[in-house]
């Protein structure tokens, strides 16, 4: 083994991923594929989780792997292996052309893919300071019981759950075309619920910490990018105020809605609605379509003028930030809604060819080297308002009669991005403008563009927060995607309110 | 030069005893699955993606006995037990995954939920069995269906109407080995059809799905019939409001309810207060009647064209699930009998805590009213006016004190009255908890193999019944189509 021949990235060790990233390519060549891409991966993911302050669930995964996909005569293949030796890869050159020889029949439309331009062979690596992997799982284990303690110290919390999450994840990708990346990107979310229990009615109530998951390394729980102790010392508290709180009247209502709420509402009624692979009925079997049809795109009227949506993968600490996608292309930033308009959607090279595009934008991704890269999701984000811009304060203030949302909890939206429900993790009423008090068993539910169309402000860049979540899924076989979400606070007027427990029939 | 530079694929029981042979720990388990898989995706009439992949993941569960300060030690689970779990896939170095988890084993806390090793028993000790090498499959028991697949796009482009869908079928094979002599080994063969027909202005949609093992019993051409027939019911449409109704729950959407309620069986969040099967006063709902039908839900590894594995694989402790009882054998469970609520999921050291039997999840789920001889067409033909859905889709816990969900209808709410489909109706997103559903049944087919449409991937061996509910909480309107 040549010391040309290793990764940059040290995680491969000694497995000759040179050797076979070259022997894919050469094979798929010789066999007259036009496009092909190999991905050789190693993803660590190590899980911790504690019920009472006791270890409940411990995970320390390596996954290692190499996946080619073609485009030969138009039609696509797509093999991999857990066999991450040259042998192995030529041998997945044949299985993907053969693949896409099989299915060359069934295809209605051949497959062309966006130009990109070589890169070269390029590094880069996501913000981070410590590496998560490199703390020993029992030190995650002593942060997590320490936690716990905390809540479990106070009377008002019966039960306490705590876990982390951290993925590092190293890609080497390779092409036809002669790009070569290497990256590196680490993410990390720990989440801590506290449950209180009335046993003589049998109910509960839960409050979960509202720290967002985000692309950061170990020093995120060390307070880089959160104040946790802040966020600990409130919640017993807090879940004693909603377990006493009186349960919503159903009905009609202005919302001030939080960054850790909204960020899953645009995630569901943007971020997915202009896929564009959905758009176009790709996804028409799984996933779904949307009612942000191509055929709208510059005239579709998604919100109010003070909706403006940007998609990117740039964003520092963002969980869908790279430098380059899993079809080579660059990342970008681009605008989806301008003054409330549809004007752009996330794309990969075929749906950018199949559809006038020059370029990708760059929203390839596949979640495993076993898995063919789809169009995922970019950071898809709602911007603050110009200038200072209102605060939370502010926002509330020019509400008589309303609720503010924190915190994500259920979710659910159609099949076509239009009628979502959502609830969340602390409803507060909001009366002559001012807070008064939590409510309880609140859920919001709207039709997508009547809810956009209702944004009547959106907060400054001092409310504004990049929240998200690791398990956005699609496609089939499915897949998982982290990706990050941006937004303001933001008002929203007249929004229908459910009462849950009224929905259950109790 | 590292263990793994240069090497093939072993064998995976050669890496199951090389990780014994490795272990210095006091107890070890290992599981080795090798998964074999293919598929073919299409939508908008062509094929999009096809794929076949190999992998193996490696799972090495190392045990430390600790002092338990008097009684001495009785073996691992006996007393304070630390445990380490370490996991790989691909061309693993065997004993560094070892040395991973004994180090976190070194370091580990006392386990909650620690309890003596499986010891290997004549099941094992047949040794034939896990002796046998991994089954794979490949793209040619799909050729069926790719075959139909060209005549079916070719009819849909002439109709005016799209297809999509998804046809999957894997092998896995699961060896686990520990170091008290537990050798066992399970294929699971796993595969899920799905068709979608869209009209031309996507006005209209129609679902078929199933479950199978071999994908012999799938006939492309049936679903393709069963979906452009439905494309016929919705040229007639009928716009309801939201409201309660009286519903049909085939087999399908039974399913899409009832995967989520049976993964809430958790026996010790029900003991502490937090699930819909506890009940005031610190009790669970154990033995209390949960339907006017007496339904009884269970899992049977034997379950006829649902046959799954026959002991317990995890690499993952969990509420009801622990690393201590692999190899542990999972034989038939009733969850609900005679419409009472019969037992609640527990791990071996949950169970000894509680004074009940240990039930490990069993990974099929059948839903069945006993000597139940009535069709879902019966159903139909007996009915006044209901709505007859699809499928339901999007289906996430909106309240876990009542279990109340929510989710969507998808591809097909039809309207019956006087015994007839007689049209489409608008999609509703419904608010319900499953177990309102089982009270509120007032009529149920006999079962019958249903695919969850949201949860099949996951869980693909189910059977079920058709359900007649009563007043189904429809509760907005979706105009998605």
């Amino acid at each position: 083994m040549t010391a040309a021949s290793r990764s940059d990235l040290g995680e491969f060790g000694d497995l000759p991923v040179a050797e076979v990233r070259s022997a894919a390519l050469e094979r798929a060549e010789q066999l007259g594929c036009r496009h092909a891409e190999v991905r050789i991966e190693h993803i660590r993911s190590q899980f911790v989780a504690l019920r009472d302050g006791k270890v409940e669930t411990t995970v320390d995964d390596t996954e290692i792997g190499v996946g080619l996909r073609v485009v030969r005569n138009g039609s696509i293949g797509f093999a991999a292996t857990v066999e991450v030796h040259p042998h192995a890869a030529a041998a997945l050159a044949e299985e993907a052309v053969r693949l896409a020889d099989e299915t060359a029949a069934t295809l209605g439309t051949p497959v062309e893919l966006a130009d990109e331009p070589p890169h070269g062979h390029d590094y880069w690596a996501s913000p981070y300071e410590v590496d998560p992997a490199g703390v020993e799982q029992a030190d995650k284990v002593a942060l997590l019981e320490e936690w716990s303690s905390r809540l479990l110290a106070a009377g008002s919390v019966d039960h306490v759950t705590a876990r982390v999450l951290a993925v590092v994840e190293d890609k080497i990708y390779a092409d036809l075309s002669g790009t070569v990346t290497e990256q590196r990107r680490v993410r990390i979310h720990p989440v801590v619920e506290a449950i209180a229990v009335d046993e003589s009615t049998g109910t509960f109530e839960s409050m979960r910490t509202l720290a967002p998951p985000v692309g950061r390394g170990w020093e995120y729980t060390a307070g880089d990018g959160w104040d946790w102790d802040a966020e600990l010392e409130a919640m017993p508290e807090l879940l004693a105020e909603k377990m006493a709180s009186p349960s919503v009247e159903a009905g009609t209502y202005d919302l001030v809605i939080d960054p850790s709420n909204l960020w899953l509402t645009i995630h569901e009624s943007v971020g997915h609605a202009t896929e564009l692979d959905r758009a176009l009925g790709y996804e028409a079997a799984y996933a779904g379509t949307s009612f942000a049809t191509f055929d709208q795109l510059g005239t579709l009227r998604y919100g109010s003028p003070v909706m403006q949506v940007t998609g990117d993968r740039v964003t520092p600490h963002g969980l869908a930030s790279v430098k380059y996608d899993d079809e080579g292309v660059v990342a970008q930033l681009f605008d989806i809604v301008r003054d409330g308009v549809l004007v752009g959607y996330q794309l990969d090279r075929r749906m950018a060819a199949d559809n006038g595009f020059t370029r990708s934008n760059g929203c390839a991704f596949a979640d495993s080297p076993l898995h063919v890269p789809i169009q995922r999701m970019a950071n898809v984000s709602l911007q603050p308002a110009p200038g200072h811009g209102p605060t939370t304060e502010e926002l509330c203030s020019g509400v008589e009669r309303g609720i503010y949302i924190m915190g994500d909890k259920s979710w659910s939206i159609d099949m076509q991005r239009y009628n979502f429900q959502f609830t969340g993790q602390r409803f507060y009423r909001i009366s002559g403008g001012r807070l008064a008090g939590q409510l309880k068993d609140v859920a919001y539910q709207a039709q997508t563009t009547e809810f956009w169309g209702s944004l009547e402000a959106v907060g400054g860049t001092s409310t504004y927060v990049l929240g998200g979540a690791f398990n956005c899924g699609k496609g089939q076989p499915g897949q998982v995607a982290p990706v990050s979400h941006g937004c303001p606070s933001a008002l929203f007027r007249g929004i229908r309110v459910l009462n849950t427990r009224a929905e259950a029939g109790s | 030069m590292s263990a793994t530079a240069g090497r093939r694929l072993e064998a995976p029981q050669a890496v199951v005893e090389r990780a014994l042979a490795a272990s210095r720990s006091d107890g070890c388990a290992v599981i080795v699955e090798e998964i074999s898989q293919a598929e073919v995706r299409f939508a908008n009439n062509t094929t999009t993606t096809n794929g076949v992949r190999r992998d193996r993941r490696v799972v090495v569960v190392s045990f430390r006995s600790l002092p338990d300060g008097g009684e001495g030690a009785g073996g691992v689970g006996a007393g304070p037990t630390a445990v380490g779990v370490a996991s790989a896939s691909g061309i693993v170095d065997v004993e560094k995954l070892v040395g991973a988890s004994e180090a976190e084993a070194g370091r580990a806390p006392p386990a909650d939920d620690a309890a003596p090793l499986i010891e290997g028993d004549a099941a094992s000790a047949a040794g034939a069995d896990f002796d046998r090498g991994p089954e794979t499959t490949s793209p040619a028991v799909l050729a069926g269906v790719v075959g139909g697949l060209g005549g079916a796009f070719d009819r849909a482009r002439a109709g005016g109407n799209l297809l999509a869908g998804f046809a999957t079928h894997g092998v896995s094979t699961t060896y686990v080995g520990t170091s008290t002599g537990v050798r066992r080994r399970h294929v699971q063969p796993a595969g899920t059809m799905e068709l979608v027909a869209r009209s031309g202005d996507g006005t209209r949609s129609a679902w078929a799905g199933r479950g199978t093992a071999t994908f012999e019993d799938i006939d492309i051409a049936a679903f393709e019939a069963r979906v452009i027939e439905r494309l016929g019911w919705a040229k007639r449409t009928v716009e309801l409001p939201p409201g309660r109704y009286e519903v049909l729950l085939p087999p399908d959407a039974t399913a899409d309810l009832m995967v989520p309620m049976s993964e809430a069986m958790s026996g010790r969040d029900a003991e502490e207060g937090r699930s819909a099967f506890a009940a005031p006063g610190g009790r669970t709902k154990v033995g209390e009647s949960l339907a006017s039908l007496p339904f009884d839900l269970r899992g049977d590894p034997k379950e006829p064209g649902l046959e799954c594995a026959p002991f317990l694989a995890t690499g993952a402790s969990g509420t009801d699930v622990s690393v201590f009882d692999n190899g542990l054998p999972v034989g038939p469970t009733h969850w609900i009998a005679g419409g009472r609520l019969e037992r609640l999921r527990y791990h071996r050291a949950g169970a000894a805590r509680s004074g009940v039997e240990p039930a490990p999840p069993v990974d099929n789920l059948v839903l069945e009213l006993p000597r139940a001889t009535t069709t879902l067409d019966d159903m139909v033909a007996r009915t006044e006016r209901a709505l007859l859905l699809t499928c339901l889709w999007y289906i996430r816990e909106v309240d876990p004190v009542t279990l109340l969900l929510t989710g969507l209808t998808r591809d097909g709410v039809y309207l019956v009255e006087n015994g007839e489909v007689v049209g489409a109706v608008n999609n509703f997103r419904f608010n319900e908890s499953p177990l309102e559903v089982l009270a509120r049944a007032t009529e149920a087919s006999r079962s019958e193999r249903g695919l969850s449409r949201e949860w099949g991937e996951w869980q693909p061996r189910t059977a079920m019944p058709a359900l007649r509910v009563a007043e189904f909480n429809m509760s907005s309107v979706s105009p998605a189509t």
